[in-house]
């Protein structure tokens, strides 16, 4: 899949336009950074992002957050961006072998919960709790979904879902909404949504621990700022804001 | 009546011809889009994958099941909305085209909230039978439905109006109670409008997306559609989804052409 | 004229054929008609086109709620909205009525071919499919179309199609046939076969005929009586002769083509304005109607000698052919037609504006009580 500007980039850049929102409209006289990072990690960088602002005069950071996968392809079909964030190792090796990235480093790690109705009225203590249950998993095409397999199988128990949901909100969206009685969710999600449910650990999770990788872009149009972002987001300060909305340390 | 008259070529309006060609450019070029990046030579072997055609089989079947249901209630609130007088009638209307204009998941959310575990109507037939119909093969078609009668809706109520009533009172004078002058005289006069809305609403429905995977959920073989694989083919393998796409395409066009031949057929 | 034609049943007889008081109110305009016909019998609703003779039909046939009135066929009572005491509110739906429509522009079923579309009737009143298909064969073939059966409406001529219509309306056996300007939407050539033929199955129908036409013609050739409805009501009731002879409205006058003037008369005279008269050869006294044809008038250039009684001055407001001559429009104490040849035109130099003397013989003047 070489890189060349084709239709199906421009419906991808496209796309990401609509997935920035109003925000991208607004230029001002200083520089935008533009980064390019998962949805799950839409609250805690929009965090980041305010502080990294702060310490940058005359820096305006834009997000443009939206699936892993659909963020790589946005990348490798040339999309103008300076950093980006994934949510899995393997989207960001997309990237990387596209040519587009380059030395990618672990900012987070997320683990899989078992997220369960608020107060927890069945009781679940462990995966195998599941057994008999109606309970949502994320689809194997995308990371959580993956994780949440490699889990099932690390425990060794023969799972499964009433449902593989297309990204892991929509999967939580069934629990909330009471059709299944628990989903197997990444932690941040489940603190996101803290109100509603509850998360239960499992030791299985360890098996399934996702990567949040990060790298500055080759063809950045601001390289320098695109360095001093992907050091922020590793440095005390930032890790502080992920570990708050449930992500762990690398 | 019906004298052939001969043909005579007459200059289409440049006003006319411009937008036209503007337009088909716009519908057809991302087709084309799709056909330039697709993986010719890996067509064959995804295809003999077993889940793809258990989403395709289950596609044709329930977009099929959706339009029987389209029809089956979807002609007669058309009637109401043609041929009925009560106050209200306007509104009425204004509702049958609230899934044209909700998205697709919210419709999807809204099915949950009435046929859900929790929902008013699915917590009964929860308690009562121990029925639920979310993550079925049944909230597919339901959700489908949901989506796609108001396109039959809208169109046999347009050929109701333009149907001629005194055909009706012919049938009348002809000893033909009302049910038997829908059925003998309304229904075949208007048919080419029922079947051009049925194909609208089947067409809708095989490409329906967000209230299928939000009241349905995704299980292949169950409730996992052509157009839940394309969208998880889209998050790991750009090609495979294109692939999945154009064989969506392929079949559907296949069928409306084979439908319209034994249509154009029956009418000869 | 056809069928036998008996005198209007008595009143109060438990009366074959059609019995109907039409009362359709509809915001400003009002149908109030009375209408009998026996059986066998075909009565004729002429007028000008919005004087309600469609409404009529349609009351007839059940398409139409009567306001008030009464319709009763062969002794049943099909409509008789809000009665009192014995005649209690009744009202029978379309498709229970013994009445068979042939509705102006046909409206046979584009989906069916001829035979089924005959064929419609008698299904719908029980009779099998082939039994009903037999029927259907047996009437095409008795309305000369036996060879297209088969035939969509739309491959049908308009000759054809009416000629399936009439055979539609008749093979559920109807007891009365309501006929909506059959022959309007015909072609003149086509108009005068299909009328014969019309007339001819019109003569050996059992039932009562109902025919609404505005064309005196259609009403002359094929009905026993002739109703004439102007606004909502029958102005003029009779045969073909004595409507014709003696029209009482200036529509019907019109339409048969003579001209016709209201007065009061005495003895020979009709005195028609303070300063107008007419001579007639008939003596009367009372209200009354003069009429004459407008082949009667004659026209001069100067005052006649020896001039018949009726002679007056007047101005030529139009000249226009009529058939084989020329038919004058004259203003004056009288507004005539007068027909003249077209050589007498050219010796009189006629051209609107024209002052000229018309005259009248009183024989040629009919006088009749208003």
């Amino acid at each position: 899949m070489r890189a060349k500007p084709t239709l199906a980039a421009a419906v991808l850049a496209l796309a990401s336009l609509t997935a920035c929102g109003g925000t991208g409209a607004a230029g001002g006289d200083g520089t935008t950074l533009t980064v390019f990072a998962a949805a799950s990690l839409t609250e805690a960088f929009t965090e980041i992002g305010d502080r990294f602002e702060a310490e940058h005069d005359g820096v305006r950071v834009e997000f443009n957050f939206a699936g892993s996968s659909d963020l790589a392809a946005q990348i490798t079909e040339g999309a103008p961006a300076d950093v980006f964030a994934a949510a899995d190792a393997e989207n960001m090796e997309k990237a990387v072998e596209a040519g587009a990235a380059a030395d990618p480093r672990t900012f987070a790690l997320n683990q899989l919960v078992i997220a369960v109705p608020e107060g927890n009225p069945d009781d679940v203590a462990a995966l195998a709790d599941l057994a008999g249950r109606t309970f949502a998993a994320c689809a194997a095409e995308i990371p959580c979904g993956a994780a949440a397999q490699a889990a099932v199988d690390a425990a060794g128990l023969d799972l499964v879902p009433v449902t593989y949901e297309a990204d892991v909100k929509a999967t939580l969206q069934k629990l909330v909404l009471g059709e299944v009685d628990a989903a197997l969710v990444y932690r941040t999600d489940a603190i996101a949504a803290d109100t509603e449910v509850d998360a239960v650990e499992f030791p299985e999770s360890a098996a399934a621990v996702n990567t949040y990788p990060i790298a500055a872009l080759e063809d950045a149009p601001n390289a320098g700022l695109a360095a001093d972002f992907t050091d922020f987001v590793l440095a005390d300060d930032a890790q502080a804001v992920l570990e708050t909305a449930g992500f762990q340390q690398p | 009546m019906s004298a052939k008259r001969p043909r005579q070529r007459r200059r289409i309006p440049a006003a006319l011809l411009v937008p036209a060609v503007a337009g088909l450019a716009f519908l057809v070029l991302p087709l084309v889009g799709l056909l330039a990046r697709a993986p010719w030579t890996e067509i064959p072997s995804r295809l003999a994958e077993p889940d793809i055609l258990a989403a395709l089989r289950l596609s044709l079947a329930t977009a099929t099941a959706a339009t029987a249901l389209s029809l089956l209630f979807g002609v007669p609130i058309a009637w109401l909305l043609a041929r009925g007088d009560f106050p209200g009638r306007g509104l009425l209307r204004a509702l049958v085209t609230v899934p044209l204009v909700l998205p697709p998941v919210v419709g999807g959310v809204a099915l949950l909230l009435v046929f859900g575990r929790n929902g008013i109507v699915g917590a009964w037939l929860y308690d009562r039978f121990d029925v639920t119909i979310p993550f079925t093969t049944t909230a597919v078609v339901l959700a489908m439905t949901f989506v796609s009668m108001p396109f039959l809706v809208v169109s046999v109520e347009g050929a109701l109006r333009g149907a001629d009533v005194r055909f009706e009172e012919a049938a009348a004078t002809l000893g033909a109670g009302r049910w038997t002058v829908f059925t003998h005289v309304t229904l075949p006069m208007i048919a080419p409008g029922v079947l051009a809305g049925a194909v609208l609403c089947w067409a809708r429905a095989l490409g329906e997306f967000g209230a299928t995977i939000t009241f349905a959920g995704n299980f292949p073989g169950r409730t996992q559609t052509m157009p839940l694989a394309v969208y998880l083919a889209l998050q790991s393998d750009l090609e495979a989804a294109i692939v999945l796409s154009l064989l969506l395409l392929a079949v559907s066009v296949a069928v409306l052409a084979s439908l319209r031949d034994r249509w154009t057929a029956a009418a000869a | 004229m056809s069928g036998p034609r008996p005198a209007g049943p008595g009143p109060g007889a438990a009366a074959a054929g059609l019995d109907a008081h039409l009362v359709v109110d509809r915001g400003d305009f009002r149908l109030d008609l009375r209408l009998r016909a026996a059986p066998g019998e075909t009565v004729a609703l002429l007028g000008p086109n919005g004087a309600g003779k469609t409404t009529a039909l349609r009351a007839l046939a059940g398409l139409q709620v009567l306001t008030a009135g009464h319709i009763v066929l062969n002794g049943e009572t099909l409509d008789r909205p809000g009665g009192r005491g014995a005649g209690r509110t009744r009202r029978v739906a379309p498709e229970h009525r013994r009445i068979g429509v042939v509705f102006q522009d046909y409206l046979l079923f584009p989906h069916l071919n001829a035979v089924d579309n005959v064929a419609f009737g008698p299904r719908r009143r029980g009779m099998g499919r082939a039994e009903a298909r037999a029927l259907a064969a047996d009437w095409l073939d008795r309305v000369g179309l036996a060879e297209y059966g088969r035939r969509r409406p739309g491959q049908l001529s308009g000759g054809q199609a009416q000629r399936v219509a009439l055979a539609r309306a008749l093979a559920t056996d109807p007891a009365l046939l309501l006929l909506d300007e059959p022959l309007a939407a015909l072609d003149a050539r086509t108009r005068l076969d299909t009328r014969v033929e019309l007339h001819r199955r019109l003569a050996v129908h059992e039932g009562a005929a109902v025919l609404v036409t505005h064309d005196p013609v259609d009403a002359l050739m094929l009905a026993d009586r002739l109703v004439v409805v102007e606004e909502g009501r029958a102005v003029q009731e009779g045969d073909a002769e004595a409507v014709t002879a003696r029209p009482r409205t200036d529509y019907i006058a019109r339409l048969v083509g003579l001209n016709l003037y209201r007065g009061k008369a005495s003895g020979t005279t009709v005195q028609l304005g303070p300063e107008t008269a007419l001579t007639t050869g008939e003596a009367l006294e009372g209200e009354a109607f003069a009429a004459f044809a407008p082949s009667a008038v004659a026209l001069f250039r100067e005052e006649p000698d020896g001039s018949p009684r009726n002679t007056w001055r007047a101005t030529v407001s139009g000249v226009h052919r009529h058939g084989d001559h020329l038919r004058v429009q004259l203003d004056g104490p009288l507004r005539t037609a007068a027909d003249v040849t077209p050589a007498a035109a050219a010796h009189l130099g006629l051209e609107p504006g024209q002052t000229v003397w018309a005259a009248v013989k009183a024989t040629e003047i009919r006088a009749y009580p208003a």
